[in-house]
């Protein structure tokens, strides 16, 4: 897919390490211009590493970056007038008000009084914080402490944006809300980079989607581009006890078993012709199934083709 | 924007920021407030009469009383500096330092809006300590100009040691401490010529009291509030103001332009 706008952000061969520990071991990467980019993997990847170089709170080993078309070393403030970064940690004024922290923003960014105070009482409006406009932010909610942090991030109207794993801690109906405030942004026509651990999230938002393990960027495309690394789906097969799993895994070796579930997943394209050859192998054996559940490609099975191993977060999510 | 604009406009930005800290949470001051103010009263009404005995033939609590204040002022100056040690150490545990370092703003911004900000609480504490001194029998003789002149002397060492407890603030790992590491300067008054004249002390305890960075500063406010002989500790005090300003001002800069690290 060749991207008709120039980059946004351009990195070639980004290395950090603390001590002996390489986190970041060579991240070449290009991002559109009013695209979404979705940085995926489990924690310890180097995702956090990755944004935090790109929006210049730390210095790269080695390596190049421009964002917006300016150096990250040579011109860090071209860069930071440019970007807008909510990280992992709520980056709020915990001893101030909702408004105030947004004030704050506004001057920070020398808006000017009278536009300062009008794109404050906006983004109240827009986030739906003008109730709580004038409380401290120590009695905020989870959900209203990242939307007051987005906020604070788009004070300045910013064109390329950081989010590090925005949605991580969220009720899914807060994470919905602020999917939707993702999307909106881009219609708008900012850049965004995210990092998500969440493999729906990335299939979701993102235009392009790039797994990062230990360090190194292992697949990078749509994400429809990035199903299709992997022939199909899988097939889950249900069983009633632990008798019947035995027999089939000993019988169906390309599965792979979940014991406490009493699940086999087996990859399959889900065409019903394969669907139909697999029930018969089982009812040649004389093995009962409990249930059957046929699963399109989705990119838990692209992470896993690819490491040749589940991704640790998701499997403890579920 | 020209970088002294720039500068001026954000740490006036981040000076607000704190006052709006100061003003939420007045415990914090009162608390700077009331340490040297305790010490006052004790030294006065308790020590007062033994203490004033010493400094002479004629010397009474009323003449301690005068004696002790400029010791009292800078008791007052180094408890606000270890305050400022704790809220520069509390507020770089908080998210909202890395968002201001991935803006475009003039970088040391937070750490001069700290140092303006504890410069302000400091001087009203020394103006409500004043006020307390003088309701128990401080009786300053200067004119107008030699107020200017003590009060220009209390700023500058105020400054100093402020921009030294923002860099210990910033160089410790933990509020804990930040809150011990400024512990000595609340010693320093009583080993120079705080309390008592340094010639009582043992030979010692007396060169490391007439030569430590306090003693000129307390001379010289005594020598402008209260007549007595100034001699070259007014260049003095200047002197180490001037050199405590500058070592900390980069070595805070420094550490506050390191790296994060995560």
């Amino acid at each position: 897919m060749a991207s008709p706008s120039r980059p946004a952000i351009v990195a070639t061969g980004l290395r950090k390490s603390y001590g002996d520990k390489v986190v970041l071991d060579g991240i070449d990467l290009e991002i559109a211009e009013g695209s979404i980019f979705a940085l995926l993997g489990p924690n310890g990847a180097g995702k956090t590493t990755t944004v935090q170089i790109l929006s210049t709170l730390i210095g790269a080993d080695g390596g190049e970056a421009r964002v917006g078309g300016h150096d990250l070393t040579r011109e860090p403030d071209a860069v930071r007038e440019l970007i807008g970064v909510t990280g992992q940690f709520s980056a709020v004024d915990n001893l101030l008000t909702g408004r105030e922290n947004l004030s704050l923003m506004a001057d920070l960014r020398h808006l000017g009084r009278a536009a300062g105070r009008r794109r404050v009482v906006e983004l109240l409006e827009q986030f739906d914080l003008a109730e709580a406009a004038d409380k401290p932010v120590a009695t905020y909610s989870g959900g209203m402490r990242r939307r007051l942090d987005l906020a604070m991030t788009l004070v300045g109207e910013p064109r390329v944006i950081f989010l590090d794993e925005p949605t991580t801690g969220l009720d899914p109906r807060s994470r919905r809300a602020m999917w939707q405030i993702i999307r909106d942004l881009v219609a708008g026509g900012v850049t965004i980079l995210l990092t998500t651990q969440y493999l729906e999230e990335a299939d979701q938002l993102a235009d392009r989607v790039a797994f990062l393990d230990h360090g190194r960027l292992i697949a990078e495309g749509s994400p429809h581009e990035l199903k299709r690394l992997i022939p199909g789906g899988h097939v889950v097969l249900q069983f009633a006890d632990h008798e019947g799993l035995d027999s089939a895994a000993r019988l169906l070796v390309a599965a792979t078993r979940d014991d406490a579930a009493l699940t086999l997943q087996i990859p399959s394209d889900g065409g019903v012709g394969s669907l139909r050859s697999l029930l018969d192998q089982l009812d040649r054996a004389s093995i009962g199934v409990a249930g059957l559940t046929v699963h399109g490609p989705d990119l838990d099975d692209v992470f896993l083709t690819l490491t040749g191993r589940p991704d640790n977060e998701r499997a403890m999510a579920r | 924007m020209s970088t002294l604009t720039l500068a001026a406009r954000d740490s006036s930005t981040m000076l607000r920021r704190n006052l709006l800290h100061m003003r939420r949470y007045p415990s914090m001051t009162l608390l700077l407030i009331g340490m040297p103010v305790i010490f006052l009263l004790l030294f006065v009404y308790v020590f007062g009469g033994t203490l004033g005995a010493g400094l002479g033939p004629t010397g009474d609590r009323a003449q301690y009383a005068n004696y002790v204040t400029p010791g009292i002022l800078l008791i007052t100056v180094a408890s606000a500096a270890q305050g400022t040690a704790i809220s520069v150490a509390m507020d770089m545990t908080e998210g909202i330092i890395a968002r201001f370092r991935t803006m475009a703003i003039f970088r040391p911004s937070v750490l001069t809006g700290h140092v303006l900000g504890s410069l302000l609480q400091t001087l009203l504490s020394l103006a409500v300590v004043t006020g307390v001194a003088l309701l128990v029998g401080f009786r300053p003789t200067a004119n107008p100009v030699e107020w200017l002149a003590a009060i220009g002397v209390l700023a500058m060492i105020t400054f100093a040691l402020t921009w030294l407890s923002v860099a210990l603030g910033l160089v410790s790992k933990s509020v804990e401490t930040a809150s011990n590491l400024p512990m000595p300067l609340v010693l320093l008054p009583f080993l120079g010529s705080g309390f008592v004249p340094t010639d009582s002390m043992p030979t010692a305890v007396r060169l490391f009291a007439d030569y430590q960075p306090f003693t000129p500063v307390m001379e010289t406010l005594r020598g402008l509030l209260l007549g007595t002989g100034i001699g070259s500790n007014g260049f003095l005090a200047v002197a180490w103001c001037a050199v405590i300003t500058v070592l900390c001002f980069f070595w805070a800069r420094a550490l506050y332009n390191r790296n994060p690290a995560r």
